[in-house]
C-alpha cells in the first residue's frame, strides 16, 4: 500500500506572501488538502504588487508569484472583516486538522478567530502562527521585512568582504528558514496527535527560527568573546577556498582544498605550474599566509578555461568544486532533473508554470506536484457548497452581502 | 513532541556530516531519544574550528557543541563482532537512522528492521549523476544558485562566512524524516529519505526562479542593493554604514513605506539634520517603480548622512519607538542583548562541563503550547553513554 504521508489531513491557511503559504505548499505536496483562505478585496501582495504577471499585465489570476508559492492548494475567498466571516471560518476549521496563519500577531483574534475560538470549534486542532518576532514580547507588534529581519538576526554582518559594507542575501532569507521549521513543527504536532490525541498551539517567531542557523557564531562569541564577522570567501580550514573567474562573461567556479594531499591534486589538475611547486605552499599554514597570491595564480589558470573544463578536471581528481550556477541554469541542472525537483504544472490563466518540489525524496511515498496555485475563489463551490453545505441560494445572498469579497 | 521516537545518528567522515548532525539535533530538540554512534576515534566534526577560547580539543569545537546537544553518545567499532552486534541491536529498536555516509548498506538496515526510516543526507543526492561528487558548503551554495545571487556586481560571488548549506540540508532532512514517520502509520514500513544539499539551498530564492521561468529574466547580485523595486532599473540601498556598524533600511513610498519615511524625516528634523530633498517628497505619491537612479541617489545621500550619525542601538530603538521598517545589522553581542529575545526567554544557559564552560544556547525554534522545548543535556563526551546504552541493549536481548 502506498499513498502520500498526509492524505486525510486538512489544512486551513490564512496568510499571504511567502512565509506562511510555503509551509502549506510543502504539506499539500505531501498529500494534505490545503485550503488557502484569502480576501478578494485586500489582495495578497503576490497577486497585486509583485511581478511577474502574464504578459506583464497585472491581475490577481495573472500573478506568477502567487501561482508558484501556492501550488497544490485549493483556494477560497472570504472577507475576514465581514461580521459573519468568523462563524463561517470556524465551521470550516471544525472540519480541519491544522490551521496555519501568518498575519501580524493578534490580527486573527481581532476578527473573532483567536486560538480559543478555533479550539472550541475543533478541540484537537493544531494551530501554527508564524510571524516576524513571535506572538508575545515587546516587539511582537513591530512590522518588519524578511530581508531586514535577516540583518537583525546577524546574517548580513557575516556576508561580504571584511572592512567593507556587507552585501545582502537575496530576498527575505530568514522567511525561508521559518518555512522549513514551520513544516517540521506541524509534522511533529501531527505525530504527537497520532499518539496522544492532543492538538497543539505553535508560536513560530521567524527571528528565532533564523537564529538556529546562527548558533555556532553566537556560541563562539559567548564562549570566547570573539565577534564573528564576514571574511569574503575565506574558510577557517580550507586553503585555498574561493570563487574564481572562468572563461566567459561573469562565469565563476567554486573550489576548495581541505588538506595538503588535496593541494597536490590541485597542482596536478593545473599542470603543476612553477609557482605552485614552492615548498612553502606544501602545507596549510604556508598557504594561509599567502592566500591572495595563491588566489591570483589560480585565477590565471581558471580564466583560460570554461567552468565545465575546470569542474571536470577537479572532480576527476576527487576534489570539491562546482560551477556557480545561474538561476536560469538550475532548470536544466542534470542532478536536480534526476530528482524531479522542477515540475511543469497547469494553471488556468498562466498556462503552465514550473513548480518546485521538496529537497527530500521519499522512496515509498513521494511528493506530488499537480497544479499551480488556485485562481481567486477557485474552490468556493467545493468548500462552501460541498463541505459546508451552504445552499446555492444562501450562497448567493451571502455573496451579495460581501462575505466572499 | 516526539516522546518515544528513537533515532540513531551515524557519525561519518562525509561532506554532509554536519547536516546529519543538524537533522538529528532537530529531532532531539523535539523530544526524540537520539543516540549518536561514533567510531573509536570520534566524530570528525569534533575537530571543526573554532574552539572554545581558541584551544583545540575534542569537546571544545563550537560547531560540535552547537550540533550535538540533546544527544546521547556511544562508541562502536562496527568492524568488530561486538560492535556489529550492538549496532544491529540499536537499529532493531530504532524508528529512524540518519547518516551522511553514502556507502551505508541500506538493504542490510532494512533487513534488520523494516520499520526503520533511513534518512541520508548528501551534497547533491543519494543517486543521480552527482551522487558521488564531493562538495563543501561553498560548492553546495554554488550549485544551488544562492552563491550567484550574493556579492558585488563585477566581483566574485560571495558566501555567508558561517556555513549555511548543512543547516538547510539538515532542516529539510528532519522534515522529510518526520513525513516518513507519519507515512509509516499508513504503509506499515519505513523507507529511504534522500535529502540533497543542492536542492535544499535551491529553495532559498524562489522569486529569482519565477522571474526566469515566466519572464526569462536572470536575477543577479547587486551588492547591498535590492532588486525588483523599479521598472526603470534604479537600485535601492538596503544596507547602510552607521556610527558603529551597519543598518538595514530602504527608501519606500506608498501604503507600505510612507509611514516609515515620514517618521524618518521628522526624526532627522528633531536631530537638526537638514534634508531638503526628502522634505520635498509627498510620500503618498512617491513611487519606487518610476524613480530614476539620479533621483534615488540624491535622496539616499541625505538618508546616508543621517544614518551615519546613529549607532545600531539608537537606530533600533528609534525604529521600534516610531514603528518604522528597518533593523540594525546585528553582530553576536547585539543579538544577545535583544530585549525581545530576552522577554521571550529564548536563551537557555547550558553547562558544557567537557569544555569547562556554560553557554547561552539559542532556545527551541518555536514554542509548543507555550513551552519552549528545552536543551536537556550538553553534547556527549566520546563514549559518555556506552555503559547505559549497552545495558539497555542487553536488557532487551534478555
Amino acid at each position: 500500500m502506498s499513498g502520500r504521508p498526509l492524505e486525510r489531513v486538512r489544512v486551513i491557511e490564512f496568510g499571504w506572501a511567502a512565509a506562511g503559504p510555503l509551509i502549506g505548499k510543502h504539506l499539500a505536496n505531501a498529500g494534505a488538502e490545503v485550503i488557502h483562505v484569502e480576501s478578494a478585496s485586500t489582495l495578497d501582495p503576490f497577486r497585486s504588487t509583485y511581478p511577474p504577471f502574464k504578459e506583464n499585465v497585472p491581475g490577481p489570476d495573472r500573478a506568477a508569484m502567487f501561482a508558484f508559492y501556492n501550488d497544490g492548494k485549493r483556494g477560497i475567498t472570504l472577507n475576514l472583516k465581514h461580521p459573519r466571516a468568523a462563524e463561517v471560518a470556524l465551521r470550516l476549521i471544525a472540519t480541519a486538522d491544522v490551521v496555519i496563519e501568518s498575519f501580524p500577531a493578534g490580527t486573527l483574534a481581532r476578527r473573532g478567530l483567536g486560538v480559543a475560538a478555533m479550539r472550541a470549534a475543533k478541540p484537537d486542532l493544531i494551530v501554527l502562527s508564524s510571524c516576524n518576532q513571535g506572538q508575545t514580547g515587546p516587539h511582537a507588534q513591530h512590522p518588519g521585512y524578511g530581508s531586514q529581519l535577516t540583518a537583525l538576526a546577524g546574517f548580513t554582518e557575516l556576508l561580504g568582504e571584511p572592512e567593507r559594507t556587507p552585501v545582502i542575501l537575496y530576498g527575505p532569507y530568514i522567511d525561508y528558514i521559518a518555512v522549513g521549521y514551520g513544516v517540521i513543527a506541524v509534522l511533529a504536532a501531527l505525530a504527537r496527535r497520532a499518539r496522544t490525541g492532543e492538538g497543539c498551539v505553535i508560536d513560530l517567531s521567524q527571528y528565532e527560527a533564523g537564529l538556529q542557523f546562527m548558533a555556532p557564531a553566537l556560541l563562539e562569541y559567548a564562549a570566547s568573546g570573539t565577534v564573528p564577522t564576514r571574511a569574503g570567501n575565506r574558510d577557517l580550514v580550507a586553503v585555498p577556498h574561493g570563487v574564481y573567474p572562468a572563461k566567459g562573461d561573469d562565469r565563476w567556479v567554486a573550489l576548495s582544498v581541505w588538506d595538503d594531499e588535496e593541494w597536490t591534486r590541485l597542482r596536478d589538475a593545473m599542470g603543476d605550474p612553477a609557482w605552485a611547486r614552492d615548498a612553502a605552499l606544501a602545507n596549510a599554514s604556508g598557504r594561509r599566509g599567502r592566500e591572495a597570491e595563491i588566489d591570483a595564480c589560480i585565477a590565471e589558470w581558471t580564466r583560460e578555461r570554461t567552468r565545465e573544463e575546470i569542474v571536470a578536471a577537479l572532480r576527476a581528481r576527487g576534489l570539491r568544486t562546482a560551477a556557480v550556477e545561474m538561476v536560469s541554469e538550475l532548470f536544466d541542472d542534470p542532478q536536480l532533473r534526476h530528482r524531479g525537483f522542477w515540475r511543469r504544472v497547469p494553471h488556468p490563466v498562466l498556462g503552465e508554470i514550473t513548480a518546485m518540489s521538496a529537497p527530500y525524496v521519499l522512496s515509498a511515498t513521494p511528493v506530488r506536484l499537480e497544479r499551480a496555485g488556485p485562481v481567486l475563489g477557485a474552490d468556493n463551490d467545493y468548500v462552501y457548497g460541498t463541505l459546508l453545505e451552504i445552499s446555492p441560494s444562501e450562497y448567493r445572498s451571502l455573496e451579495a452581502e460581501g462575505l466572499f469579497a | 513532541m516526539l516522546d518515544g521516537v528513537r533515532v540513531l545518528e551515524l557519525a561519518a567522515c562525509a561532506d554532509a556530516a554536519p547536516a546529519a548532525a543538524y537533522c538529528a539535533r532537530t529531532l532531539a530538540d523535539l523530544g526524540a531519544d537520539v543516540i549518536k554512534i561514533e567510531p573509536p576515534e570520534g566524530d570528525p566534526l569534533r575537530g571543526t574550528p573554532p574552539f572554545v577560547d581558541g584551544v583545540p580539543g575534542p569537546d571544545r569545537g563550537l560547531t560540535w557543541i552547537a550540533l550535538n546537544a540533546n544527544k546521547r553518545g556511544v562508541v562502536l567499532d562496527r568492524s568488530s563482532r561486538d560492535g556489529e552486534r550492538r549496532f544491529r541491536a540499536l537499529v532493531e529498536r530504532s524508528d529512524a537512522v540518519i547518516t551522511a555516509d553514502p556507502s551505508l548498506d541500506r538493504s542490510r538496515l532494512e533487513a534488520w528492521n523494516e520499520r526503520a526510516i533511513v534518512s541520508i543526507v548528501t551534497p547533491f543526492g543519494a543517486s543521480g549523476p552527482l551522487a558521488a561528487a564531493r562538495a563543501s558548503d561553498l560548492e553546495v551554495t554554488a550549485a544551488s544558485g544562492s552563491l550567484w545571487l550574493a556579492g558585488e556586481p563585477g566581483e566574485a560571488p560571495v558566501r555567508t562566512t558561517l556555513p549555511q548549506a548543512w543547516s538547510w540540508t539538515g532542516m529539510y532532512a528532519a522534515a522529510g524524516t518526520l513525513l516518513a514517520l507519519l507515512a509509516r502509520e499508513r504503509i506499515g514500513t519505513g523507507q529511504t529519505v534522500d535529502t540533497s544539499g543542492q536542492a535544499s539551498m535551491a529553495t532559498v530564492h524562489p522569486p529569482a526562479c519565477v522571474f526566469w521561468d515566466v519572464m526569462r529574466e536572470e536575477h543577479v547580485r547587486l551588492g547591498a542593493h535590492l532588486l525588483g523595486r523599479s521598472i526603470v532599473g534604479a537600485r535601492f540601498r538596503n544596507v547602510w554604514p552607521c556610527a558603529d556598524g551597519h543598518v538595514a533600511f530602504a527608501i519606500q513610498g506608498g501604503p507600505i513605506g510612507r509611514h516609515t519615511m515620514r517618521e524618518l524625516v521628522s526624526w532627522m528634523r528633531e536631530r537638526g539634520v537638514v534634508a531638503p530633498r526628502l522634505d520635498a517628497v509627498d510620500w503618498d505619491r512617491f513611487d519606487n517603480r518610476t524613480l530614476t537612479q539620479d533621483e534615488v541617489d540624491a535622496l539616499e545621500a541625505e538618508v546616508g548622512t543621517f544614518l551615519r550619525t546613529l549607532t545600531k542601538r539608537e537606530f533600533f530603538a528609534g525604529v521600534v519607538a516610531r514603528n518604522m521598517l528597518g533593523y540594525p545589522a546585528s553582530a553576536a553581542p547585539d543579538v544577545y542583548a535583544d530585549e525581545q529575545l530576552r522577554a521571550r526567554e529564548f536563551w537557555q544557559r547550558v553547562p558544557v562541563p567537557a569544555a569547562g564552560c556554560e553557554l547561552p544556547f539559542p532556545g527551541g525554534f518555536a514554542t509548543f503550547d507555550g513551552e519552549r522545548p528545552p536543551i536537556r543535556r550538553p553534547p556527549p563526551r566520546l563514549g559518555e553513554h556506552d555503559a547505559e546504552i549497552f545495558a539497555e541493549i542487553e536488557a532487551r536481548v534478555r
